[in-house]
């Protein structure tokens, strides 16, 4: 049989909108399935109340508060130091076997399993450092679990700003700091503002790494200090999902539409960082 | 005798990796005049012209040098150079116009900045200098806080060389600056280095040998990485002595 150019076109098309739709159906039903066991939760109270009764009522606000502060801390730490090593690996590192082990690492470091991290959160920073189990411990954890994301973004971003800028900046007698600081960095900023995001929402998600290091099975009160422990959502929803017996439906679904709010609210902030910057940009 | 030369190059031989792209270069450029570097494609031309403020040690490449390259006696290559004042002083025009993604006021003081240069009287006097010098003033100064990429092609070409006017450099090296530009925008980038040249030395990398011939005040002629002749331009262009000189100029090949 043979086809016409435009047949096969047509029939490639249908291809790729059907793997599409394939993909979107799940998250579609997922997302909606959420929303409609959990929305009948959201109240006033449910948002900044303290649970009671064992968490079968009352609000998740330490949970909320507590994933805010996990992710505002594993900004503070992750940010500049992923920043930092993705204007390195772009600008200044050589083709050696030592850059190419550090590449290698991060790739690596990428792939590992996140409750790895946090055994190494709970050997590392609560036992050794003797933060104890505490927001700086789980922060400090899910900083390491964000930067491959960080540094990687941010390398490539870095690395796609034209060659011919930095030859400018140069002919005019800059610094090759000056060149990244005023011409670099300005563009590459839209690329490294969604790698912190897309990294800060994976670690505002995770489980497993805030288990041994920071997270509190029922702790009714708002951290007072970096060294207290604290809720979080995620392990929060793990908890009344798992652990707690004849817990309301509603109030689990609650809690994932939340943290579903939460991280796709992130989201929606890069992508319009992303387009407004986009629409500034002219090369 | 004759007047000292703003830039001699002496002996130089010049190599990517074992590729030599230079074979003993000795040339003497006099101050305040245009100086024209022409030859076919793959003859040194650019390299030689990079090679007079450095831009040669951005080469991914290994690179080596031997001879000496002196601009008003000064080793340009010696160890206690200042690189980036060398690049103030022989500032240097590319073909493709690259302005930077700033407001066409912010890429003629850009450079002048990054010198810690903030007073902005200086600052927008230069931008009114540079501008006007560069035969550009009439047509943006109304709009100078639009991006320089939303400027024409020969816009661009203009605002960089003012942008290289900016920081008062004594030699301006341009290569082919007017290669993608159309022919009312060439005869304005050339009109305003003949504005200039009371003032500045140019070394200019022509896109032809008409251009050659129409803007030169000295020229030398470049073939394979040889310096084939090099002369005031009305002996270069109407009487060579070396007849690959006549070929090329008359068009026999190129």
């Amino acid at each position: 049989m043979h086809l016409t150019p435009r047949a096969t076109q047509r029939i490639v098309f249908g291809a790729l909108t059907a793997a599409m739709v394939l993909v979107i159906i799940p998250l579609i039903f997922v997302i909606g399935y959420i929303v409609v066991q959990g929305a009948g939760a959201i109240s006033w109270e449910f948002l900044s109340g303290m649970p009671r009764n064992g968490m079968r009522e009352g609000g998740i606000l330490p949970a909320i508060v507590g994933t805010l502060f996990l992710t505002l801390g594993t900004a503070i730490f992750s940010v500049p130091i992923g920043i930092g090593g993705g204007i390195y690996l772009a600008e200044y590192a050589a083709d050696t076997p030592l850059t190419r082990a550090i590449r290698l690492s991060i790739i690596n470091l990428a792939g590992v399993p996140s409750v790895v991290y946090g055994l190494f959160g709970l050997g590392l920073f609560v036992l050794f450092l003797q933060f104890g189990t505490s927001i700086l411990a789980g922060s400090l954890t899910l900083g390491i679990l964000t930067l491959p994301v960080i540094i990687s973004t941010s390398e490539e971003a870095i690395r796609s700003v034209p060659q011919s800028f930095r030859v400018v900046n140069a002919a005019v007698g800059g610094t090759k700091w000056q060149g990244i600081r005023r011409i670099v960095l300005p563009q590459a900023l839209p690329g490294i503002i969604t790698g912190v995001i897309l990294g800060l929402e994976r670690a505002a998600g995770e489980t497993a790494p805030i288990l041994f290091t920071v997270a509190a099975f029922f702790l009714p009160r708002l951290p007072h200090s970096i060294f207290d422990q604290t809720m979080a959502l995620p392990y929060h929803l793990f908890v009344i999902s798992t652990q707690v017996p004849s817990m309301p439906v509603q109030i689990q679904y609650g809690t994932a539409l939340v943290l579903i709010v939460f991280v796709l609210s992130m989201n929606l902030t890069a992508t319009l960082i992303r387009r407004h910057y986009r629409r500034r940009r002219q090369w | 005798m004759e007047t000292p030369a703003k830039i001699e190059l002496q002996h130089v031989h010049f190599a990517y990796e074992d590729h030599e792209v230079l074979h003993d270069i000795n040339l003497r450029i006099p101050p305040n005049q245009i100086f024209v570097l022409f030859g076919p494609a793959g003859s040194g031309k650019s390299t030689l012209l990079r090679l007079l403020n450095r831009l040669t040690d951005f080469s991914p490449e290994e690179t080596h040098l031997q001879g000496k390259v002196l601009l008003d006696g000064q080793d340009i290559f010696a160890p206690d150079v200042d690189v980036t004042r060398l690049r103030q002083r022989a500032g240097m025009v590319f073909a493709k116009p690259v302005p930077l993604p700033l407001s066409i006021r912010d890429n003629i003081t850009y450079g002048l900045t990054l010198g810690g240069r903030r007073d902005r009287s200086t600052l927008d006097e230069t931008v009114e200098r540079s501008l006007h010098a560069a035969a550009l003033w009439d047509e943006v100064k109304d709009r100078l806080d639009d991006p320089g990429m939303a400027l024409s092609g020969g816009q661009q070409q203009r605002l960089c060389l003012a942008r290289t006017l900016a920081l008062q450099p004594e030699v301006v090296l341009l290569d082919e600056p007017t290669s993608g530009l159309d022919p009312i925008s060439t005869l304005q980038v050339e009109e305003a280095l003949f504005q200039l040249r009371e003032s500045v030395t140019f070394i200019v990398v022509p896109h032809s040998v008409q251009q050659a011939a129409r803007v030169a005040d000295r020229a030398a002629f470049l073939l394979m990485g040889e310096l084939v002749e090099e002369g005031p331009a009305d002996v270069l262009f109407t009487r060579p002595k070396d007849k690959r000189t006549e070929d090329y100029v008359t068009g026999r090949f190129g």
